[in-house]
């Protein structure tokens, strides 16, 4: 694997606006997506879902569901195989107990969320599957629902798991607890930090449950054909992790198990996990006809997994010239149903950004009767930055300094130690704080009355991972690029370009396309912020191994030294002999003639990965008198590292942003007292529509990562994570209240200016 | 999802016939934006939807301006606002017309389908009330005249009998100095059911200085939209001006009867009340200038 | 159970016939019966717009329309989108100024876009986000689908 940084700065291909490769067929409605797929004699697959948050099953009987004329199949958890004690392997996504994966699929013995799967039917058309639903009884034994993550780690006032011990430190506790573990993190001393600073305030934030919110419902076809062989098609970001968790959960050899990845309509975390893949599978399995399982709106909101609601409580030590000495934080996460909420995470971000000598994080994973959290965008970043970015205002408050001054003042750089130890690598967060500074939003006026504006800097820190590529080239000069990385957000492009970049042919000369896990080589999520960084490095090797193998044969055909032949702007020459010099396109339509075949089959898992930092900038106006906050304007600075395709980087920003102004104002799941989730739908759990929004201003910053052959940093996830708190910052300049708990919807901001009153 | 029947009778009488014969069996269908969700998700069993949009008099728009509008009850939303005329005779009817869920609800919802669903935070309820608009009715003994305001009796409940059907709306002409304003708080800018709606109309005196009408409804603050007369009372013969706009204000507030519920707080929602009711009033009054 | 409705309609200009029943909605018509994938579904409560197409000449949501009920109407698609050389403006400028990233919203804003051109060719930012605020879109942030709207006004 080649680690040659290209140092020149002018590229042909990279930094230009091609149209991806796919556009035409989604902006013309052609593209498949999980619920388009049609196979003869398909079946309806429906979910029947538990009513109770929290409840011991004591028995169900489908018989009478069985017996409705057009039902193929019923199952239920008894219909899995025992998971036992096992361990599934998520390859890079790690080991979690195979019975947490598996009960989340179909419960056994007990519900933990309102919404959790008990059975599935498969029918002959969706109204014979729901009637079906009905007719199956459920016998339940509620118990106490567990719905607020401090009186969770309490066990109040129940506990969800027998079988579930704190990790406390690395030790393994005896007695049952929803606290699934406590790790920390620790640099130098915090005690001695405190006090030597001159300012120290401490608060309390708190996030509510958010859902990732993607457009299309989760959608997966099974086909369990007799000679044992299973085809599953879905919508997802991970084939390889669907076939993964799926034959372990089935019990199945992973040999007979081929998943084929739909287009997929947004995922942001939420679609790594399993839910209907399994069900589908054995409602095939017992049908013996293919079955599609398709989620509804409702169902997505109660079934799936939406982030950790949260509750963190952080301390800071400020001298009077503004240096942070201190940072103190307790990080306490909702992981849902089982354990595995992403605060550790939240712990590696929130400092990250700032030189911080003495640090000192405890994370809590706390389990409650919730849906089973899935990342979302940054997984656990949002939460924790919150509290810091927040925070960091009210000093620059204390101290009269401009909050932009400040961050530059304690601006981590590289070789700094981040939270966990490990220094960072060569980061561009000083430059996105200098850039915001310089920019005309920053620089222009803010007039009126209950008008603020505000900032806020994040952090993410990306994904390696493993990724795969085959690549060939055709007679006709183009190549045909496969890879594996399903496409959520126009990727396949960015990935194509990287390898046209290294053949000097144009990005349409590249025909990339996503494959099946039998066609291509093992492929980790989309996600992470990963697939332009790892998938791409993985094209930028295949074009290399192509480059050579050309070079080699032109410099047989030549006769000279392979060491003479070099390939620049897509022409391949023979250094200082002006004869010999072809063109790509002739040379792979002259190798063709000649039968020989020129292709690459590549395997990457790239370790230097770039983190990304933004800063950006809200103005808010608040209506003082109905609380509401409109967004007057917005700018988001992000270090891209080498922005492959700036249209599609501009869009990760822009989407990103906006899903925080979500979070940030006014999305919430909401639940009564029983821990039923009361707003499962767009119309309740609300979304901003374009209404709601001005532009989003981006500017893209470069500071490559130099561990990446063109520098390329990850960019999808970071941008969720400042508006939050700038947003919170810019409603306390508007009104001169903060708000820590989020979403800041209206009644909240009218009932805090009254209490300001007082 | 309980399977229904269809039928698309081309007049009232077939309508009728149909109604009489389902009984609550049956539900009329105008836009479907809120039926279709509600039998769909089996929050309403139904055995029949009777379309009612092939019968003439449901789709009549009709305005006589000595008269007054006649709107059938199925007339979509949007057929409403684009006449210049209409705007500036029934600007309550218009604020409603263009904020009710999105541009794809407007093309098919109508104010007769939004007052029969009888939810309590119907935008086009306290709209219509405002303006002091009236129900025709049509059963099998006949047709009969209720008041908007007192078509509703509960969520989900109004006055019409099993074998009825709301045929229109008539609303009278708007007197000289005549204004009116529908608003409503949502958390977004649209697609939001209201936290807190107010209509409110006003007719001045010729020299603008003070009230002669004036009709203050809201929703979302009780079990049915309310008609709130005591803030009408509180307007009447005073001087127009911020004293009176808060007093009806206060009024208003006094007989708001809000739950708690995921949409909002009682505490919140009577908050708003008062905001909104002086803010209807103040654009109601601003347009009644400019009449 | 009621028996199935036969339905004539015009659906992209060409004239075709359905049985559905009456339970179903035009978006599960569109779907399972005329096999037209191109229109989505997101909620079925007519909250995010994905599933929106062009009723007599409306711009509406489909699954807020029963089959039955388009009886002698015409239906545009997503299907029937097109331009003189393969692809409509709006398309066309959605591709050129990157206005899709996952996609799935795209026919129902293509729709939403068409209708209102039709309308207002020249529509400000303002009139387009408020005609578009029935179609959610989680990817984009709307940003650039506005200003793809804006672009395609142009070259129309």
């Amino acid at each position: 694997m080649s680690t040659t940084t290209i140092e020149k700065a002018k590229y042909k291909i990279l930094g230009t606006r091609p149209v991806r490769h796919d556009g035409v067929d989604k902006v013309t409605g052609r593209a498949l997506y999980g619920a388009d797929i049609q196979l003869a004699g398909m079946l309806v697959g429906k979910v029947l879902r538990s009513p109770h948050a929290h409840a011991r099953i004591r028995s169900i009987n489908t018989r009478r569901a069985e017996a409705l004329e057009g039902v193929k199949a019923v199952v239920t958890g008894a219909d899995l195989p025992e998971p036992g004690d096992q361990s599934a392997n998520l390859g890079e996504l790690g080991m979690v107990p195979l019975k947490h994966l598996s009960h989340n699929v179909l419960a056994v013995s007990k519900v933990l969320y309102h919404g959790h799967a008990v059975a599935a039917v498969a029918a002959t058309s969706a109204q014979i599957a729901e009637e079906a639903l009905k007719l199956i009884e459920v016998d339940y034994e509620v118990l106490p629902p567990v719905l607020d993550v401090l009186k969770s780690m309490k066990g109040e006032p129940a506990l969800l798991h027998d079988d579930v011990f704190t990790d406390e430190l690395g030790e393994k506790s005896s007695k049952p607890s929803n606290v699934a573990s406590h790790q920390r993190f620790q640099l130098g001393d915090v005690a001695k930090g405190f006090a030597s600073a001159d300012h120290i305030l401490e608060h309390e934030y708190r996030c509510a449950t958010v859902h990732q919110g993607y457009i299309e419902p989760h959608a997966a076809t099974a086909m369990w054909n007799a000679d044992g062989f299973l085809t599953i098609w879905c919508t997802t970001q991970g084939a390889f992790t669907v076939r993964g968790a799926v034959h372990q959960i089935l019990k199945m050899p992973v040999s007979k198990l081929k998943v084929i990845p739909t287009e997929i309509g947004g995922g942001f975390g939420g679609k790594i996990p399993v839910y209907g893949e399994p069900v589908a599978a054995l409602l095939s399995l017992k049908a013996k006809r293919p079955v599609k399982v398709v989620m509804s709106r409702t169902e997505v909101f109660l079934g799936t997994g939406p982030t950790s609601g949260s509750y963190v409580k952080l301390k800071m030590g400020v001298t009077k010239d503004g240096r942070i000495t201190a940072a103190e934080a307790l990080l306490a996460y909702e992981a849902g149903a089982f354990p595995g909420s992403i605060v550790n995470c939240g712990g590696l971000c929130i400092f990250a950004p700032y030189h911080i000598d003495n640090v000192l994080i405890d994370m809590y994973d706390v389990v409650v009767n919730k849906p089973k959290t899935a990342a979302y965008r940054a997984p656990g970043a949002p939460n924790s930055e919150l509290a810091t970015e927040c925070l960091i205002d009210e000093f620059c408050e204390k101290l009269r300094m401009d909050p932009l001054e400040f961050r530059l003042k304690n601006a981590a750089k590289e070789g700094d130690l981040q939270s966990h130890g490990i220094p960072h690598p060569k980061i561009g967060f000083i430059e996105t704080v200098e850039a915001a500074r310089q920019s005309e939003h920053y620089r222009s006026k803010l007039e009126g009355p209950n008008r603020g504006r505000g900032v806020a800097s994040g952090y993410w820190l990306n994904a390696g991972l493993t990724s795969s590529a085959m690549a060939r080239v055709n007679a006709d000069g183009t190549v045909t690029l496969v890879e594996g990385s399903t496409d959520i957000g126009g990727s396949r492009t960015s990935i194509a370009m990287q390898l046209a970049e290294v053949l000097g042919i144009t990005a349409e000369e590249v025909i990339p396309s996503v494959a099946d896990t039998d066609s291509i080589g093992y492929t980790e999520v989309t996600g992470g912020s990963r697939v332009t960084f790892a998938t791409g490095w993985a094209a930028y090797e295949a074009g290399q191994a192509i480059r050579r193998q050309m070079i080699d044969r032109v410099a047989e055909m030549w006769k000279v030294a392979a060491e003479t032949v070099t390939l620049e702007d897509g022409i391949f020459s023979a250094n200082g002999d002006r004869s010999k010099t072809i063109t790509f396109k002739n040379l792979a339509e002259t190798l063709a003639q000649k039968g020989i075949d020129i292709g690459a089959r590549i395997t990457v898992t790239p370790h230097a990965v770039g983190g990304a930092f933004a800063t950006h900038i809200a103005d808010v106006e608040v209506d003082p008198e109905t609380g509401k906050v409109t967004v007057l304007r917005y700018t988001a600075v992000q270090d891209a590292g080498k922005a492959i395709h700036p249209s599609y980087v501009e869009g990760q920003m822009q989407g990103g942003v906006v899903q925080g102004i979500g979070w940030a104002l006014n999305e919430e799941y909401v639940y009564n007292e029983s821990g039923q989730m009361l707003n499962a739908s767009f119309l309740d759990y609300r979304m901003p529509t374009s209404l709601d929004l001005p532009m989003i201003e981006t500017i893209i910053v470069e500071v490559p990562n130099p561990g990446h052959p063109y520098g390329v940093r990850g960019v999808g996830e970071v941008p969720i994570v400042p508006p939050p708190a700038a947003l919170s910052n810019a409603i306390y300049k508007a009104i001169g209240v903060r708000l820590r708990d989020l979403p800041m919807s209206p009644p909240k901001v009218v009932k805090a200016l009254q209490i300001a009153k007082m | 999802m309980h399977a229904f029947d269809y039928a698309a009778p081309a007049n009232l009488t077939e309508a009728i016939g149909l109604l009489r014969e389902k009984g609550d069996r049956a539900r009329v269908l105008s836009g479907g934006t809120d039926l279709i969700v509600q039998v769909r998700e089996d929050k309403r069993q139904v055995d029949l939807v009777i379309d009612a949009k092939r019968i003439p008099e449901l789709m009549e728009l009709r305005f006589d301006p000595g008269k007054g509008l006649t709107l059938g009850a199925s007339v979509p939303c949007y057929r409403l606002y684009g006449s210049p005329e209409l705007a500036k005779a029934y600007p309550g009817l218009i604020d409603a017309a263009e904020l009710i869920g999105g541009k794809q609800i407007q093309n098919r919802a109508s104010f007769g389908g939004n007052l029969c669903n009888s939810s309590p935070a119907a935008d086009s309820i306290p709209a219509l009330i405002a303006h002091s608009a009236v129900c025709r009715i049509a059963g099998p003994e006949g047709t009969r005249d209720v008041p908007v305001e007192n078509f509703c009796l509960g969520p989900g409940k109004n006055v019409l009998k099993g074998s009825e059907i709301l045929v229109s709306f008539f609303i009278p002409a708007a007197p000289r100095r005549f204004g009116a304003h529908y608003i409503r708080f949502i958390p977004r800018n649209e697609m939001d059911i209201a936290v807190v709606g107010c209509g409110a109309s006003v007719e001045l005196t010729a020299d603008c200085r003070k009230f002669q009408r004036a009709r203050i409804a809201l929703g979302a603050v009780a079990p049915t939209p309310l008609l709130v007369e005591s803030a009408a009372a509180a307007l009447l013969n005073q001087e127009v001006g911020e004293p009176s706009i808060e007093r009806a204000a206060a009024a208003a507030q006094a007989a708001a009867r809000p739950i708690t519920d995921m949409r909002g707080t009682a505490e919140y929602r009577h908050h708003l009340v008062g905001v909104l009711t002086k803010r209807a009033l103040r654009k109601a009054i601003e347009r009644a200038k400019e009449a | 159970m009621p028996g199935k409705v036969h339905v004539t309609t015009v659906i992209n200009g060409e004239k075709r016939e359905f049985l559905c029943q009456p339970l179903q909605t035009l978006l599960d018509v569109l779907r399972d019966e005329l096999k037209l994938t191109g229109t989505k579904e997101g909620c079925s409560n007519g909250n995010c717009g994905a599933c929106s197409v062009i009723l007599d000449g409306l711009l509406v949501n489909s699954c807020l329309v029963l089959g039955a009920e388009v009886e002698g109407r015409r239906i545009e698609t997503i299907e029937g989108v097109i331009g003189q050389d393969g692809l409509h403006p709006l398309q066309k400028a959605f591709l050129e100024n990157a206005a899709l990233q996952c996609g799935i919203c795209t026919p129902g804003f293509i729709m939403a876009g068409k209708a209102l051109l039709d309308q207002k060719p020249r529509a400000t930012e303002a009139e387009i986000r408020h005609w578009c605020a029935g179609n959610l879109c989680r990817c984009t942030g709307y940003d650039k689908i506005v200003r793809a709207v804006l672009a395609a006004e142009k070259s129309i």
